[in-house]
Parts: C-alpha cells; sequence; structure tokens
C-alpha cells in the first residue's frame, strides 16, 4: 500500500503540535474537571488552537478561564471576546474585585503585593471555586530559568502550591495523573516550544493575535528603561509618541513596549531572529527580586 | 536570505533531543552554557544577570554553568538537582537539551532525560577518566534504548592536551562500552572553559582530526529509535456526542504507519475493521505516521473506548498477562513484593505486582548479583504480574509499546519506570473478559447526577445504558407498579443481561437492591 512518494519525515513544528495536542487531549481523557488558562496573550491564541485541532470535528470539551486583574489593555478585552466568540470556546471570567475595591493597583501598593491580590489569589480561589482537578497554562521552559525545571504535568498540593524538590519524574510520554481529593495538577502543553516556534507557528497556521503585537505609533512614557503604555491620566511623566510593539502581554501598567518597526507577522519573525533580549525583559514583575518568578510559582502563580 | 524564506526554513528543521549526562563537577553545565552562549541563544537580559551574579558570588567575570542552574537552592549549592530542558537552534537543526543531574541520588532524573532522547552527550573529566557514574549514566541511557552516544572528554586544558591522556579514556571507555547494547559512540577532546572543539575546531590538538561538537550534533543521523514497521495506535480519547454520528478515536500513533482504507484489529476485542478515515483540523489525510496525533474513524461500528489498541489485522502486539521488565526504581520507598502497584502503559492503567526481583545490575561493570528487591536508584530485572493484561511489544523492538511506568498507590509517587523485556501472553478471550463492566446506581431523587455520570462515562468511551423508573414506565413497565419486590428483580435481571455482554449499566432507581 506504501507508495514511493511517502515521507515519514516530520518537521520540528509538527512534532511540537502533534506532542502537544497529545498532552491536551490525555487530560481530558484522565481528568473530571479540567480548565485552560486564557491570558489573551499569543502562546493563549497557540494553545486554544491546539485544543481545538485536539477536538476537531467537535468543540473543546473544557471551559476556558480568564483571570482578570481588571487592568489589561482595552484592546485585549475586545480580542478576547472576539475570539473566543468566534471559535466557539466556552470563556469564563474572574476577577478579585475585593481587591478592586480597595483600589489595589501597582502604583498604589507595589507590584508584588499587586500579583499577589490580583493574580495569584484571584487564580488560586477561582480554581478552588470551579473545583477544578487540571489547569491547563501556556507557560514555556524557555521563558524563565525555574521554568525550565517544570514538568509537564505539575503537582500542586491542596494549597496550590508547587515544591520543585518533590517533582515526580516524568518518563516518555506516560504522565502520572493520580492525585488525592483536593490536589490538582497544572500542565504546560507548550513546555518544549521557544517564542521563536510561537512566532512560526502563528505565521504558518495563520492564528489571530491581539494588534497589541505589531507596531505602531503608541502614547508612552519612559520608566526605568522601559516604555510604559499610557492607560490612565495617573501618570506626572512626559507621554511621547513611539514607533514600538509588545513581545508579551500583561496589565498596561506593569508592560513595557520594545521599539519596533515590525508591523506584519514576518517582520516580527525576522526581528525574534537577531533579537538580543528575551521577552520577559519587558515584565516589571519578574525583576522585583532575585529569583521572582521562582517564588510567585512556590506560592502558586503559573 | 529573504525572510520569507527564513521562515520557511525554520519551518522545516528538525528537532534533535539529546541528554547529557556525567558526574559532579566535570564541567558540564559550563559545557551547555558555552554552547547556549556560542550559538546565541541566551539573550542578553539574562546574559547580564548571570555575569552580576558571576561577579559577586563566583569571582569571575562569566560563569556558564549558572545559564543552566536555573532554581534558587542549586545557585546556592552550586550543583544541578533536577532536570532543567534548554533549547537552541543553529541553521541546520534545532535541538533540546534535557540537561541532567550529576549525583547519584538523582539517578532517576538522568532516566527521565534519557526516556524522550536519541542521543546521550557524556561528559568525562580528562582528569579522572572513567568513573563510576560514567558507567552508571552510559548503562542507563543504553538501558533506555539510546544508541547514539557522544563521550565528550572535558577540560582537556588541565592535562596539556594530551593525546596520550585521551586515548587512555577512549580505550577504557570502549572496553565498558562492549558490554552494553550495540552502540554508536563518537568521542571528541574538548575544553568546555576554554571553547575548544566546541564550536571551534582547537588549535591546542592539531592531533584530533575529527569533527567539533556542535559539528558533529548538527550532523548526526539518529534516524534508529521510532519504530515505522508496526502500526500501533493506543485510543486515547473517544471523541463523540453532539448530536452528529460523528465517532472518531483519537490518539498519538506510537509506531507504523496507518492508511485510509487499512484493515485493523482492535485489541482486546479483536474484531476487525477498515479506517474509514484519518480526521485531523488540516483536512483527512490518506495516511498518518508515528509520532503524529490524529483521529481514526472505522467503518463499523464496535466498541472501542480509552486504553484498547488498534494495530493492523495481521500485526499486533502481544496481550500480555505478565512480563519481565528491566527495572529503575525511583522512589525512596523501594519496592514491594505482592504489593499491587499501578502500571501505565500507552493509554491503559492496569493493578499489577512484582512477582520477584530476577537480578539486580552493579552499574560498575554491568555484572548481575541477586536482590530481594530493587530500591531507590537501582536497576534491575523482575517479574511483573497484571490484573488485566495490556498490549505490549518488547521495548528493544518497539519503545511506545514497551514502556511503563509504575505507581505507588498510596503516595501517588511515580516510583519506578519499566522497559518490556520479556512476555507471557493470555489468550484473547481472558483478553476480552478482562473488561471492567459495573452496575452504578444512584437513588430516584438524583436523576440530575446520574445523567451526568452516563455522560461523562460515556465521553471517556465506556460503553454504558442508562435506565431509571421513569423510562421503564415508559417502556418494559408499560402499565404495571413500579414499586414491588418483582419489580426489583426486574432491574437486577435487566443489569445482569446488560453487563454479560460487557456494558455498564447506570440506574437510577429507589427499587435497586444490590
Amino acid at each position: 500500500m506504501k507508495t514511493t512518494e511517502e515521507s515519514y519525515h516530520l518537521s520540528n513544528l509538527k512534532t511540537l503540535e502533534a506532542e502537544s495536542i497529545g498532552i491536551i487531549r490525555e487530560v481530558a481523557a484522565e481528568f473530571e474537571n479540567p480548565v485552560m488558562l486564557y491570558s489573551v496573550g499569543k502562546d493563549s491564541s497557540v494553545m486554544t488552537h491546539l485544543a481545538i485541532k485536539a477536538f476537531y470535528p467537535k468543540k473543546v470539551p473544557f471551559p476556558l478561564l480568564h483571570i482578570d486583574t481588571g487592568y489589561k489593555f482595552p484592546e485585549m478585552y475586545e480580542f478576547r471576546d472576539e475570539y473566543t466568540k468566534k471559535n466557539g470556546l466556552d470563556l469564563r471570567v474572574l476577577r478579585n474585585e475585593e481587591a478592586l475595591k480597595r483600589g489595589v493597583n501597582p502604583l498604589s501598593v507595589g507590584t508584588v503585593k499587586c500579583c499577589a491580590d490580583l493574580k495569584t489569589k484571584a487564580l488560586l480561589d477561582s480554581l478552588k471555586e470551579g473545583g477544578y482537578d487540571a489547569a491547563f497554562g501556556g507557560a514555556r521552559r524557555d521563558e524563565e530559568k525555574s521554568r525550565a525545571k517544570e514538568r509537564i504535568y505539575s503537582f500542586r498540593d491542596k494549597h496550590g502550591q508547587w515544591n520543585p524538590k518533590n517533582q515526580k519524574p516524568e518518563l516518555w510520554n506516560l504522565f502520572n495523573s493520580k492525585i488525592d481529593q483536593g490536589e490538582s495538577i497544572r500542565v504546560f502543553p507548550l513546555s518544549n516550544w521557544t517564542e521563536l516556534d510561537i512566532w512560526t507557528y502563528i505565521y504558518h497556521e495563520n492564528i489571530d493575535i491581539v494588534p497589541l503585537y505589531f507596531a505602531k505609533e503608541r502614547p508612552v512614557i519612559e520608566k526605568n528603561g522601559q516604555l510604559i503604555p499610557v492607560y490612565t491620566d495617573e501618570y506626572e511623566d512626559e507621554v511621547k509618541d513611539v514607533m514600538c510593539r509588545f513581545r508579551t502581554l500583561g496589565c498596561h501598567y506593569c508592560t513595557g513596549a520594545v521599539r519596533s518597526e515590525a508591523d506584519t507577522l514576518e517582520k516580527i519573525i525576522e526581528e525574534m531572529m537577531v533579537a538580543r533580549h528575551s521577552e520577559r525583559i519587558t515584565r516589571v514583575i519578574d525583576h522585583d527580586q532575585d529569583s521572582s518568578m521562582e517564588q510567585k510559582k512556590r506560592e502558586g502563580y503559573f | 536570505m529573504s525572510s520569507e524564506s527564513l521562515i520557511e526554513q525554520s519551518q522545516n528543521i528538525d528537532l534533535l533531543r539529546f541528554a547529557t549526562a556525567g558526574s559532579v563537577d566535570d564541567g558540564k553545565s559550563t559545557l551547555i552554557g558555552r554552547l547556549l552562549y556560542d550559538s546565541k541563544s541566551i539573550f542578553e537580559d539574562q546574559l547580564n544577570t548571570i555575569k552580576t551574579f558571576s561577579r559577586t558570588h563566583r569571582n569571575q567575570e562569566i560563569d556558564y554553568s549558572l545559564v543552566t542552574d536555573g532554581l534558587k537552592s542549586e545557585r546556592e549549592q552550586g550543583i544541578t538537582i533536577d532536570v532543567a530542558y534548554r533549547f537552541f537552534s543553529t541553521p541546520k537543526r534545532r535541538f533540546i537539551i534535557a540537561d541532567t543531574p550529576g549525583h547519584e541520588q538523582y539517578t532517576r532524573n538522568m532516566a527521565t532525560g534519557a526516556s524522550n532522547a536519541s542521543l546521550a552527550l557524556i561528559l568525562i573529566d580528562a582528569r579522572n577518566g572513567v568513573v563510576t557514574q560514567t558507567k552508571r549514566h552510559s548503562f542507563i541511557s543504553s538501558l533506555l534504548g539510546i544508541r547514539n552516544f557522544v563521550i565528550a572528554v572535558n577540560k582537556m586544558d588541565l592535562v596539556d592536551y594530551s593525546q596520550e591522556v585521551f586515548e587512555n579514556i577512549v580505550n577504557e571507555f570502549n572496553a565498558f562500552a562492549d558490554k552494553l547494547a550495540d552502540e554508536s559512540v563518537y568521542y571528541i577532546p574538548i575544553s568546555a572553559l576554554e571553547g575548544d572543539n566546541v564550536i571551534e575546531r582547537s588549535e591546542n590538538m592539531p592531533w584530533y582530526k575529527g569533527s567539533t561538537l556542535l559539528d558533529y550534533l548538527e550532523n548526526v543521523n539518529v534516524s534508529g529509535g521510532r519504530n515505522m514497521n508496526d502500526l500501533r495506535f493506543p485510543v486515547q480519547y473517544v471523541n463523540w456526542g453532539g448530536g452528529d454520528d460523528f465517532r472518531g478515536y483519537c490518539g498519538t500513533i506510537a509506531s507504523g504507519v496507518v492508511h485510509k482504507g487499512d484493515k485493523i484489529r482492535v485489541l482486546p476485542s479483536g474484531k476487525t475493521s477498515k479506517v474509514s478515515r484519518i480526521v485531523t483540523y488540516d483536512g483527512d489525510l490518506d495516511y498518518a505516521f508515528a509520532p503524529m496525533a490524529v483521529t481514526l474513524c472505522l467503518e463499523d461500528d464496535i466498541d472501542i473506548s480509552r486504553g484498547d489498541m488498534i494495530a493492523k489485522a495481521d500485526d499486533i502486539p502481544a496481550i500480555a498477562g505478565s512480563f519481565e521488565a528491566n527495572i529503575v526504581w525511583m522512589d525512596n520507598t523501594p519496592m514491594e513484593i505482592g504489593k499491587d502497584y499501578l502500571i501505565k502503559h500507552t493509554t491503559s492503567v492496569v493493578k499489577g505486582n512484582f512477582e520477584e526481583v530476577i537480578h539486580e545490575f552493579d552499574p560498575d561493570d554491568i555484572s548481575m548479583k541477586s536482590s530481594q528487591s530493587l530500591g531507590l536508584n537501582s536497576i534491575g530485572k523482575a517479574k511483573v504480574e497484571l490484573k488485566s493484561p495490556v498490549f505490549a511489544d518488547l521495548y528493544s523492538e518497539n519503545r511506545a509499546t514497551g514502556s511503563f511506568i509504575v505507581i505507588d498507590p498510596h503516595t501517588n509517587q511515580t516510583a519506578a519506570a519499566g522497559m518490556v523485556t520479556k512476555y507471557k501472553q493470555v489468550s484473547p478471550d481472558k483478553g476480552c473478559k478482562s473488561v471492567k463492566v459495573r452496575v452504578i446506581s444512584y437513588p430516584a431523587d438524583k436523576k440530575e447526577e446520574a445523567m451526568a455520570k452516563y455522560d461523562r462515562l460515556s465521553m471517556h468511551g465506556t460503553h454504558c445504558i442508562y435506565v431509571d423508573d421513569d423510562l421503564l414506565k415508559e417502556t418494559l413497565r408499560k402499565g404495571k407498579s413500579v414499586d414491588s419486590d418483582e419489580y426489583s428483580e426486574m432491574i437486577e435481571n435487566l443489569c445482569k443481561i446488560v453487563t454479560r455482554s460487557g456494558v455498564s449499566v447506570v440506574v437510577c432507581s429507589d427499587n435497586f437492591k444490590s
């Protein structure tokens, strides 16, 4: 039956795609109540695209959960609602309303406390409330040093916390999904992707992303070497228009833009190939303290 | 080159996964740091953090090992305690490195790193030669099926770049490697610290005529590893429901190739059918091969659930009721003979126990000694009895269907990794009987829960029917009472008939007694 034209070679991107789809299906099969964390960014676009592929022609059999700090870019909210509707995804949005009522923001309480309240606490509370026993996240091992050692199935205790010294060995593609009541796992189907893989995949698959990733003249202020976009009238610094784009998307207070002319996917990928700064440099929160991401992860942050 | 062709190229390059191993302090982290640094895979801000730490804590300009030692406790202790995954690419290839720890107590992490690798890069300190850890790690890599080895003899700068020292180590390792399976071994003298023969050819070792490390990694042919002959498709997820009549079996092709129209056999039922469609989001395919993730549709409507195996009708795996396997014990709690463990093999989880340890290996010289049990980081061959059969091949012939993990049901720990070396078949009809059939009952006022349970079971591919008082009143009990002993007996008999055919029942009635 084999014809001579058949080739059994799978490219890097197709290999990564197959691996991720396998992980997503395995979780859907083995857990009672999975949920996919959706942050609206490019990695979330790729992760949801993979979930859609995994269950095609049926719908994705689990909901998406957006932990909304209330301070995301307006473009992100608009994209989120359109993207999830267009793809028939079941989106749930949760905020720490109590903290927002108290007026928590990075200018009033600092970035560490702000993240703890609006992200980590909101996440842990909503995972607990929803009774989710598995939560997908879009983190990649190439992103940050403590993530390089994260397993694909990352075990969390009853308090949602991570213990890097007590990680289960993970062999072949055989994942241990046994947990006790109240415990949960975080699952990272994009573990083995790099930032460049994400971009080339978006290009080849024609995946929708938030327009903020493309370069455009935007009003910003310069603060500690970072270009912070202006979406509030609280800043006293001088506002100027700069041709720039965002490499990652978080809250508008804490996400810096980079100077860039890349207004198409091709140009972004070209820029990536010569990039000399990792994408997380534009995240103000990573520089809070030495090993700040490891600390946040131990406490339950994604 | 235009950016479009650059993108095209980045799409088509292949992926090489390799594991690194060695003993403490032989400069493994430094070597990887160097590979990442020289291939421009470390970003400037990461580099600045590393440089600052190097100056303040190490009193040197740049300590390359800091690139890979990610966790805070490791940076403080200066050792690597967990597998770290590192990424770099060159125009020729994309690489994923599983950087595994050198300490003996982390042997399990070495096995983790090696399980998905197709090449092992083993470091030897030129001053110390082949040591116990070198042998242990080579042995584990070989046991896990790695057939391509690169032996990097490091710190050549500290032995005056001596050809004699290098050749002695080559001879010593060759003598050891003869005891392993058939390996291809390539030796390279390097200095990770100085950069000799890592990416640039060393001027200090003109006597060495072979490839530099990066050159070798970019060009080595590692086609071996995946079996492309025998189709094995472990059913992972049954995709159906939602109002249309689509029913597909999702899974990752573990080995081999499947074509539309192929005659297949499903285990454990043994029933045959033909592949009617190979469904993907990007359109139906005429054929698909390992390790693609696809959805298969069959011409006939047969009972298939998660954990079943689809293979070619005339080429099926063994229906194994017990096997002998090489075991790497990874848990602090030693193996307990006779205790029930969970065995995860492809997409099925079955109960099983260890009957006996046949022998334990001494990784120093791969000799065998007798042993009652295996403890943390020990490796041996053991007999495993399964409570229900799995569909297996020998690990040497098929990694995906010859491997399993052992889970301790009390602690949920992954206690061991196993590789099948021999199996005992059970007859196919015993295989069929092992399908677990259950009657799940709910009180009459829990109708919603009962229906949700039925939906969930069905979604997961369990064959079941749903019955409640209302349904029976409309059908079998039309015009008769539904509140009598005779009615209870009728439900019981109904369950008996249905379960005998291998179908589970969800009953929602107060009249169901047992």
